[in-house]
């Protein structure tokens, strides 16, 4: 199966050391390079012990928020005589994220052993992927995978002879970006209304059905089958201290190899830029980058010489989110920016809460009236203003989404608002 | 006493139970934190972030209405960032509101209007189009104007957690995200308008009160709902003599602010065009009207002549006119008249009900027990259908106490969808129910006599507090019986009157017995006191004009014995309250049967009516008393008991006469077949 782009020496290959091999979803690809190693180690290790060895890779969240996984494990009441369940966030729609479609494409069976060590962990015996609707092709791909490993014994009863029983489902969205926020995605999951739920109680404690859950991204889960096989101790070496492991970095934009190349953590941002993805084309010069997915704060290129780990980046008041970086140029027209990303979070917002409902929308027309020729020097300010009321105001982090790049653009590219302002502007 | 945790409100230092949510112990200190979405006994919806406050040692602003108190909380709610947060929140909302508070129905009473006057700025800084859809009609009651939905979800919640429809939706999403009804277009629901009066814009509107009247034009009346027994309190919109709407916004009365579509909207009956005006006697085949004067003195004559003569009298009262007026009426009958062929619709066994519980203190439950009891079973009714409050109050009680609900019913009710699943057999629900802490047992017509008997000695097998609560049908059934309206001591029951060939009275009080039944005696002279022409007075020989429950003052008791008071709200032209027509009577008879003023009857009845020696202050300041419980032996009585088996949008010929309650796609002939229990 041909690859999407050509993978860079630079790379650090471990979740996607199988993309590119012939035949790579395939069970027997599988079992060949690895496969199946960790979830038999993992059936002999006890539950405590598996969550350690994620806790001691300092793996976090690769679906944007970073939190550490073997934490989140450890929280799941696995002594519950409630059924547990395995959720796996699928719902890659943040912009600039391309990653999980190509676990999932490439390296299937990967993510079903990362499950399957995941349900030893918490004792759950049920499972369900939640693929965004817009991969209507990686539903049937999947599909192909779990049924494959159900006919030859890697999923269902007895797993490989280990006496373990699990049963995995796909499960398809239906369009909305708000259903990659995890309680949503369970609102979604359970046929309701896609709208985040009130936190606490907190999904490892009551979430699919009320009952404790376990919810990860893609990329989070096949990083465990490594974990476990290594050693939690060899993925965290792979990054720097408290930032472990590797993660798929999504680079795309005014670069001349775009594509999706798995990095250290810390790996150093410019040194991405210019020869993992080739540098920028016609030798122009870096304007902005998109550091995880269009909610993060946006840098100026003055900003971008940095080690790219979840600390770093919060020093800097962004951060690395979903892998998605997004490298724009000097011809980029920072407001047409604002209003492209103010679209989509307009078209998105789920309604539920007020400030999120109503501010995407407002500031959405904001911008589009100054790129239409009806700016006026006080809308800037406006626009910092509105996406200030919203931030930290609204029911999930989506309002937080919205209002974080645009208050960066306001505050970091002011120069560019300047050509929108028309002193006479009249307005309609 | 649950466990107290202290905290600081804006400097405040106060005490509250643990677990309470912020908002909550706020208010009950007297400090506001304004909210839309939150709303007592309804889910927590985080949704509106009106009541975001700051709370010391975090980083954000806190949501106030799901935040549960904690020791040592530190709170400000009126600070320069919570200040500057609602300001944009309410900034935010009126974005796409139109401002057309001018013609808006909810003007002057907007919830929204009141949270910009308090916190928001006073001028705009929106630019742009605003999001517009055109409003739908929903139903003859519901109409809905999407633009000026602030998505606060509480009409999802009311309609869904309150009434048990689920009628109410939301569909598309952002900024386009609007409430939808259960029917793509319209809705087919209970028609309750809950939905309407818990919207805190003019979002919702009522079908009959829109755009008819400014809030501060009326003058609010609260009064008793003329409908079913439940005894709902209304409080009743009055602008130049006409009811421009029902609700009970202001929560007072048993009913909280729970209404069902007859209570809200089913008083339109009052004005209908062949409402009685006039006294009129029957000449020949059709009726001449006749002044008072001449009616009372015919009727006197009739009366005097028939009485001197040994004659018999027949006289049937009605279960929506007052205790006063059943009072005077049990009297005249017995002392004016020396007859105890005097009877009314009867539609539960209460002679049974109050001999088979005599002497006990607590077995009498009060619409309070069936929002507190542990358990709740419910014998032979379709509690929704025919006493919405009530099924209201079982419905709260399982939401907010967990209560559990079993149902003995001849067909699928409503509340099934909240039992605990249902019994095999009798021995399986009383194991079922020995486990409960406590029981109220409701029960309908088909319990009555032995049936009624044996239900209490299944009640006293069980081992642990049962209450009961006979179910009737009318808004003052239960007080017709309690004021004797019926055939003790040897009298005869209606069916008795309607049989009789030689019945030479028969005296109609607000009641239809003539539109099932027929009379025997031909002969007979027949006085009727209505609202209507029914059937029955199309027979009379007289008929009198009679005024509404929401024309008069006195008091009624509701199905489970609490005595409130109605207030009058208008005065219809022509007619009388019956309370001053029998007193005309009286007066034209010579007779000496008292005052007959209201408060005055009221008096006599604590004075000489079992159980009715209620506290007077309760009753009169709107407050519901009790009936004490009976000792002593109640004799069983003749004749029949049978409920009329009315649903939602029936009741009797009142409904016959409601514009509302027959425009309702759920009226009887359309949607429903009609309750299914008898």
């Amino acid at each position: 199966m041909a690859l999407y782009n050509e993978p860079s020496p630079l790379e650090t290959r471990i979740v996607s050391k199988r993309f590119g091999l012939p035949n790579s979803a395939s069970l027997d690809t599988y079992l060949a390079t690895d496969g199946f190693v960790a979830f038999r180690k993992a059936r002999e290790m006890a539950p405590e012990q598996i969550i350690e060895e994620v806790k001691a890779s300092s793996l976090r969240g690769r679906g944007g928020a970073g939190f550490p996984t073997g934490l989140k494990w450890s929280f799941v009441p696995r002594t519950s005589p409630k059924p547990k369940y395995i959720i796996v966030n699928a719902d890659e729609s943040e912009p600039g994220t391309c990653k999980d479609r190509l676990l999932m494409e490439y390296d299937p069976h990967q993510l079903i052993e990362g499950i399957l060590i995941a349900s030893l962990a918490v004792d759950a015996h049920k499972g369900y992927i939640y693929i965004r609707g817009e991969y209507r092709y990686l539903i049937d791909m999947m599909d192909k995978a779990i049924a494959e490993a159900y006919a030859k014994g890697y999923l269902g009863k007895n797993i490989a002879g280990t006496g373990w029983d699990f049963d995995l489902y796909t499960h398809s969205g239906a369009g909305a970006y708000e259903c990659g926020e995890e309680t949503a995605l369970l609102d979604s999951l359970e046929g309701k209304r896609g709208v985040p739920r009130m936190k606490p109680p907190f999904p490892a404690v009551a979430g699919a059905w009320a009952s404790p859950t376990l919810l990860n991204n893609v990329e989070t889960y096949s990083a465990v089958p490594y974990i476990i096989r290594e050693g939690g101790k060899a993925f965290a070496d792979l990054g720097t201290p408290k930032n472990g492991g590797t993660r798929l970095v999504c680079i795309s934009g005014h670069v001349n190899k775009p594509g999706v190349y798995e990095l250290p953590l810390g790996f150093p941002m410019m040194k991405a830029i210019n020869e993992v993805a080739g540098g920028i084309p016609h030798g122009r010069k870096l304007k902005a980058v998109v550091p995880g997915g269009s909610s993060c704060p946006f840098l100026r290129a003055e900003e971008c010489d940095i080690p790219m780990d979840y600390d770093t980046l919060a020093k800097l008041g962004s951060m690395l989110g979903s892998g998605g970086m997004v490298v724009m140029d000097e011809t980029t027209d920072m407001v047409k920016v604002a209003l492209r990303v103010m679209r989509f979070y307009a078209h998105e917002s789920c309604g539920w809460c007020i400030p999120c409902r109503e501010g995407t929308t407002w500031l959405r027309k904001i911008l589009q009236r100054m790129v239409d020729g009806g700016g006026r020097r006080e809308d800037v300010a406006m626009l910092g203003e509105l996406s200030k009321n919203m931030l930290g105001r609204t029911f999930c982090a989506l309002g937080d989404a919205a209002a974080m790049p645009t208050i960066s653009i306001v505050e970091k590219f002011a120069e560019d608002f300047e050509k929108y302002i028309v002193p006479e502007a009249v307005l309609v | 006493m649950a466990e107290l945790v202290k905290l600081t409100i804006d400097g405040r230092t106060i005490e509250s139970e643990k677990g309470t949510l912020l908002i909550e112990a706020a208010r009950q200190n007297g400090i506001e934190i304004p909210a839309f979405c939150y709303y007592e006994g309804l889910t927590l919806q985080a949704a509106c972030r009106m009541c975001l406050v700051e709370v010391e040692k975090t980083p954000k602003l806190q949501v106030g209405c799901t935040l549960p108190v904690a020791e040592g909380m530190v709170v400000h709610t009126d600070s320069p960032v919570v200040r500057q947060s609602r300001k944009g929140m309410v900034e935010f909302l009126l974005t796409n509101h139109p401002l057309d508070c001018p013609v808006c129905d909810k003007g002057g009473e907007c919830e929204l209007q009141d949270m910009a006057f308090r916190y928001g700025v006073g001028e705009s800084r929106f630019l742009e189009r605003k999001v517009h859809t055109d409003e739908k009609q929903w139903s003859p009651v519901v109409f809905f104007d999407a633009p000026r939905c602030i998505l606060c979800y509480r009409c999802v919640r009311i309609c869904d957690e309150g009434i048990g429809v689920k009628a109410l939706g939301v569909a598309n999403r952002g900024v386009v995200a609007e409430i939808v009804p259960n029917h793509h277009d319209h809705l087919e629901c209970d028609e309750c308008g809950a939905c309407i009066d818990i919207c805190p814009v003019g979002a919702l509107t009522s079908g009959i009160y829109r755009y008819q009247t400014r809030p501060w034009e009326m003058e609010h009346v609260g009064t008793i709902c003329t409908h079913c027994s439940d005894g709902c309190r209304t409080t009743l919109g009055v602008r130049n003599g006409k009811i421009m709407r029902g609700n009970n916004r202001d929560r007072s009365g048993i009913n909280g602010e729970f209404l069902c579509v007859k209570g809200r909207y089913g008083f339109d009956f009052i004005e209908h065009p062949e409402r009685l005006q006039s006294p009129m006697m029957r000449v020949g085949d059709s009726f001449e009207p006749i002044s008072w004067a001449a009616a009372a003195e015919e009727i006197s004559r009739r009366f005097k002549a028939v009485k001197e003569r040994g004659g018999k009298f027949g006289i049937i009262g009605s279960n929506h006119t007052t205790n006063e007026e059943n009072y005077f009426l049990a009297k005249f009958a017995r002392q004016g008249l020396g007859t105890n062929n005097i009877d009314h619709h009867r539609t539960g066994d209460l002679a049974t009900f109050f001999d088979a519980l005599s002497g006990r203190n607590d077995a009498l439950a009060t619409t309070a027990d069936l929002y507190s009891a542990s358990a709740v079973l419910i014998v032979g009714n379709d509690l929704s259908q025919q006493h919405p409050f009530l099924a209201y109050q079982a419905r709260a009680n399982v939401r907010h106490h967990q209560a559990h609900i079993y149902t003995v019913t001849s067909g699928p009710v409503r509340e099934d969808n909240y039992s605990v699943g249902s019994a095999a057999n009798v021995e399986d629900l009383r194991d079922k129910l020995k486990s409960e802490k406590d029981l109220v047992i409701v029960f309908g017509d088909s319990v009555q006599g032995d049936a009624l008997r044996k239900l209490v000695a299944f009640g006293d097998s069980l081992g642990i507090p049962v209450k009961y609560v006979c179910l009737v049908d009318y808004s003052n059934s239960r007080g017709a019986f309690d004021m004797g309206v019926v055939p003790r001591d040897g009298g005869m029951s209606i069916d008795q009157m309607l049989a009789a060939p030689d019945l030479d009275v028969l005296w109609v009080v607000g009641a239809n017995p003539l539109k099932r039944g027929s009379l025997s005696a031909e002969n007979a002279f027949v006085v009727v006191q209505d609202l209507f022409l029914t059937e029955t007075a199309r027979r009379a020989d007289i008929v009198l004009p009679a005024a509404s429950a929401y024309e008069k003052s006195g008091t009624v008791t509701n199905v489970c014995g609490e005595v409130q008071k109605l207030k009058q709200a208008l005065k219809v032209m022509g007619a009388k309250t019956d309370l001053e027509i029998f007193g005309l009577i009286a007066k034209e008879m010579k007779l000496n049967l008292g005052i007959w003023l209201p408060d005055k009857v009221f008096e006599e009845i604590r004075k000489n009516v079992r159980g009715y020696n209620v506290p007077l202050p309760v009753v009169a300041t709107g407050g519901a008393a009790p009936t004490l419980p009976l000792n002593g032996h109640v004799a069983a009585l003749p004749g029949v008991i049978q409920s009329a088996g009315d649903t939602l949008f029936t009741s009797g010929s009142l409904s016959k006469y409601s514009k509302i309650l027959n425009a309702v796609m759920e009226a009887p002939g359309g949607l429903y077949e009609g309750s299914k229990e008898r």
